[in-house]
């Protein structure tokens, strides 16, 4: 790559601009950007500046500033596919990429993620369950793939001379309770998940009462209780592990914050004379991070995983506004959750599975140490404010601990040592996913919009984005119920068991 | 010249498969990161610096896994044949286990040189209707897959897997297929096993006697078994091979000793 870069120059008029936007041929790193080249590009000069002054520089006093700032996270000036979000979505679709290129090197992907601490990302802020227990079919092949792909994760994940992967995965399975009014659904809902094969089992409150005696089973009628492939993990474990393997199949990651789009418009005409837009992205600006030099990527595709903050994203190429009137825009917005630790010793303990009261309020267990976390989404209309993540401690008091201590009465004593919130990546149409590509934009993939269950379907989504790019269509589980088109027809295709 | 070297390089790698598998039980607890082994230290370099050599690696942990699935692969032929229960009970004699029919005193196993030695004339083959009622796969390289052969032994009280490198979280998850008759279950010395898989042993509420001895992966053992004696009230746990005062870390010798002395005991159990 060095090398290359400083022949750039010499070779730029003797290749011209061969056109990048095929896959899996080697990744031209030629490129026909010249007209708007940025100061990024001016790297070798530069290089070459820094090295005469070297000398010098180093004979000054506190020789460690240069005016030039190297930096080495730069992204490269072109990549076949620009992954933005480096998320668990993210960098699980990266691992797909290059898992499934035909041959080693086939693909350029680069990852670009703007927080390398990931303070703000859902995935690490997330409980970190897995579950199979949802009413659309879809969710539930979605959460088998995935549970299997957890089971052989060392095949899958496992780097050559390095440790094997622990995800740390609690094998304590779901329980569902359910009221009068809802339990008809919970039988509807058992039925589709034992038909796509998931090992649920219906429980009466009798039943309930003696498998799991520290619950009151008051208002409860019905219970669904996982028995396989479900459960909890660690999040951070599973995220890091699709990142190293990712990177050591050759994925560039990037450091950087993506801000803006160069694209390119083109205005047709449906059969019924309606004016439809069609974008399609050229280049991705990637903005480093402290500084003001920043670097486009010119891409082929790009895919939007950048969670919460997906819908921002597609608001830069300026969907549904000027030219776009007509589109519309991709409906993910972040939505605040609190989640909070609570100390109880007298609590359920090792028995404890990923309990979900029909009130809203979950808990599960947290460590061997008598920690459990706890939290609710609150109502519709009393939605916190998301410029922050502070924590509504008054959230607590009045939405969780009440129900959670009339549940479990041990609960009632309790001491609440920490909290933290995060940004569920909800989808204000439906709280589903959506997967695919934006039908106004020919070359962004949308992996996005999963409202609180996208951590555990992520190896499944990734390996599902990865056939759409590299295959044109879906090969293992068919996912065009999640495609944008379900938006532009107004018909929502609804998860009831959202938490 | 460089078919010969890796030729010469796949029989180290070879060589070098079996002392690593040893050492996996141990490794976990190993208080100071000693540097790894000369061979596996040239092995990474070679990796690092021939990328023929990663894949070559890779090619051949891509083969044992390939037999061990193999081997745990559902024995769909042999049932539609015989039958369920013959179709368990080959597997557990293919898997070199043994095991005992419901009302039967007699122990049925393969022997180690004569491979089906007890089965000879086959006679197992006869059996169509009789059910396992107590197995013992210690020793073995029974896995999550391999479960599937027996999951249908609807009277099964014993199982052991002790000193099983297969076994694993997901394994124990599934064992809730025998919650209503199973009575013991030994997974002691399976280096796989943490406190996440034994959580779900909370399905099998009949369960009267529980060995988890020398799980190498569980930290804070003390504490693991006051919750398991909380989570499975009626259940009689055994748990050696731990030190319980201050620090969980063994003595690795002290270990070995006893762990050969454990391996000594079975095998005389098995084959008397
Ligand atoms: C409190 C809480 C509990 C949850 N519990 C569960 C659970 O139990 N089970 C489950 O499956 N899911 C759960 N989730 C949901 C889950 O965390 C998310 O669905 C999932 O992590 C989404 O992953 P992602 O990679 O899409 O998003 P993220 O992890 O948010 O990653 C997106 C990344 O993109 C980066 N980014 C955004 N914009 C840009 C840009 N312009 N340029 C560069 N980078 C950018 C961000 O910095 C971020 O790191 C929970 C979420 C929360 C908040």
């Amino acid at each position: 790559m060095l090398p290359w870069r400083r022949l750039h120059g010499l070779l730029r008029p003797v290749l011209g601009a061969p056109s990048c936007a095929e896959l899996n041929r080697r990744p031209c790193r030629t490129s026909g950007w010249f007209s708007t080249r940025s100061l990024s590009s001016g790297k070798p000069l530069r290089r070459d500046i820094f090295k005469g002054n070297k000398k010098a520089a180093e004979a000054l006093p506190g020789s460690s500033w240069t005016p030039f700032e190297i930096n080495p996270g730069l992204p490269p000036e072109m990549s076949d596919i620009v992954i933005v979000g480096g998320g668990v979505v993210g960098w699980s679709i990266a691992y797909w990429l290059k898992k499934k290129e035909s041959r080693r090197g086939g693909v350029r992907v680069v990852v670009v993620e703007r927080d390398p601490t990931y303070s703000r990302a859902s995935t690490v802020l997330s409980a970190g369950g897995i579950r199979q227990q949802f009413s659309l079919p879809e969710n539930i092949h979605l959460s088998l793939a995935s549970a299997d792909f957890m089971r052989n994760i060392n095949e899958h994940l496992g780097v050559l001379n390095e440790d094997p992967v622990d995800l740390q995965f609690n094998h304590s399975g779901y329980l569902f309770l359910a009221s009068e009014g809802v339990a008809h659904i919970m039988e509807e809902n058992y039925k589709t998940q034992s038909d796509a094969g998931a090992k649920v089992r219906l429980l009466s409150a009798s039943q309930l009462k003696h498998k799991f005696p520290w619950i009151n089973t008051d208002g409860v009628v019905l219970a669904s209780y996982g028995l396989e492939n479900e459960g909890w993990l660690d999040p951070w474990m599973l995220l890091n592990a699709f990142r190293r393997k990712a990177l050591s199949m050759g994925v560039i990651q990037c450091h950087g914050e993506v801000t803006d789009f160069k694209y390119s418009i083109q205005v047709l005409r449906n059969a019924d004379g309606e004016e439809v837009t069609l974008k399609s992205v050229k280049s991705v600006k990637v903005q480093m991070p402290n500084s003001l030099e920043y670097q486009p990527v010119e891409c082929a595709i790009v895919v939007n995983a950048a969670g919460a903050f997906s819908g921002k994203l597609t608001e830069m190429l300026e969907v549904g506004v000027g030219y776009g009137m007509n589109e519309i825009p991709l409906p993910v917005e972040p939505r605040k959750r609190f989640v909070f630790v609570v100390h109880c010793p007298d609590g359920p303990g090792l028995d404890s599975p990923f309990l979900i009261d029909y009130s809203g309020v979950y808990f599960r267990r947290e460590g061997l140490g008598g920690n459990y976390i706890c939290g609710a989404s609150p109502e519709e209309s009393k939605e916190p404010d998301v410029g922050d993540l502070e924590v509504d401690h008054q959230f607590f008091e009045e939405n969780v601990w009440p129900s959670l201590a009339s549940r479990v009465p041990a609960f009632e004593k309790l001491k609440v040592c920490s909290s933290w919130a995060g940004f569920y990546d909800y989808n204000t149409f439906d709280q589903n996913g959506i997967i695919g590509l934006h039908p106004n934009i020919r070359n962004m993939y949308l992996a996005t919009g999963f409202s609180g269950h996208g951590l555990q379907h992520s190896p499944a989504v990734g390996r599902a984005v990865a056939e759409l790019i590299l295959n044109g269509k879906y090969q293992t589980l068919d996912l065009s119920a999640f495609s944008f088109r379900r938006i532009m027809k107004q018909e929502p295709v609804m998860e009831r068991n959202i938490v | 010249m460089a078919a010969n070297m890796s030729a010469c390089l796949l029989a180290l790698h070879r060589c070098c498969q079996y002392p690593a598998l040893a050492l996996v039980a141990r490794r976990q607890w190993s208080s100071s990161p000693a540097p790894p082994p000369l061979h596996r230290r040239l092995l990474l370099f070679l990796t690092q610096q021939y990328s023929d050599i990663e894949m070559l690696i890779s090619w051949s942990s891509r083969r044992t896994r390939k037999q061990l699935h193999k081997k745990n692969v559902y024995y769909g032929y042999t049932e539609s044949f015989y039958g369920r229960d013959v179709a368990s009970a080959y597997f557990v004699l293919r898997m070199k286990g043994t095991f005992r029919y419901v009302g039967q005193s007699e122990w049925y196993g393969a022997d180690q040189r004569n491979k089906l030695g007890l089965f000879e004339d086959w006679e197992f083959l006869n059996y169509k209707e009789r059910q396992l009622e107590e197995v013992d796969l210690s020793d073995t390289e029974i896995n999550y897959t391999g479960l599937s052969n027996i999951e249908v032994q609807r009277s099964l009280k014993t199982l052991k897997v002790s000193h099983c490198p297969e076994v694993d979280d997901w394994f124990l998850e599934k064992l809730h297929i025998f919650e209503d008759t199973l009575e013991e279950l030994d997974i002691s010395h399976c280096p796989r096993i943490t406190i996440g898989g034994l959580a779900a042993l909370r399905n099998l509420k009949g369960l009267k006697r529980l060995n988890v001895s020398s799980l190498a992966k569980i930290s804070n053992p003390g504490l693991v078994i006051i919750l398991l004696e909380e989570m499975l009230p009626q259940c009689d746990i055994t748990a050696t091979g731990y030190k319980l005062d201050l620090d969980p870390v063994m003595d690795n010798e002290e270990e070995e000793e006893e762990e050969e002395m454990e391996k000594e005991k079975n095998l005389f159990q098995r084959w008397r």
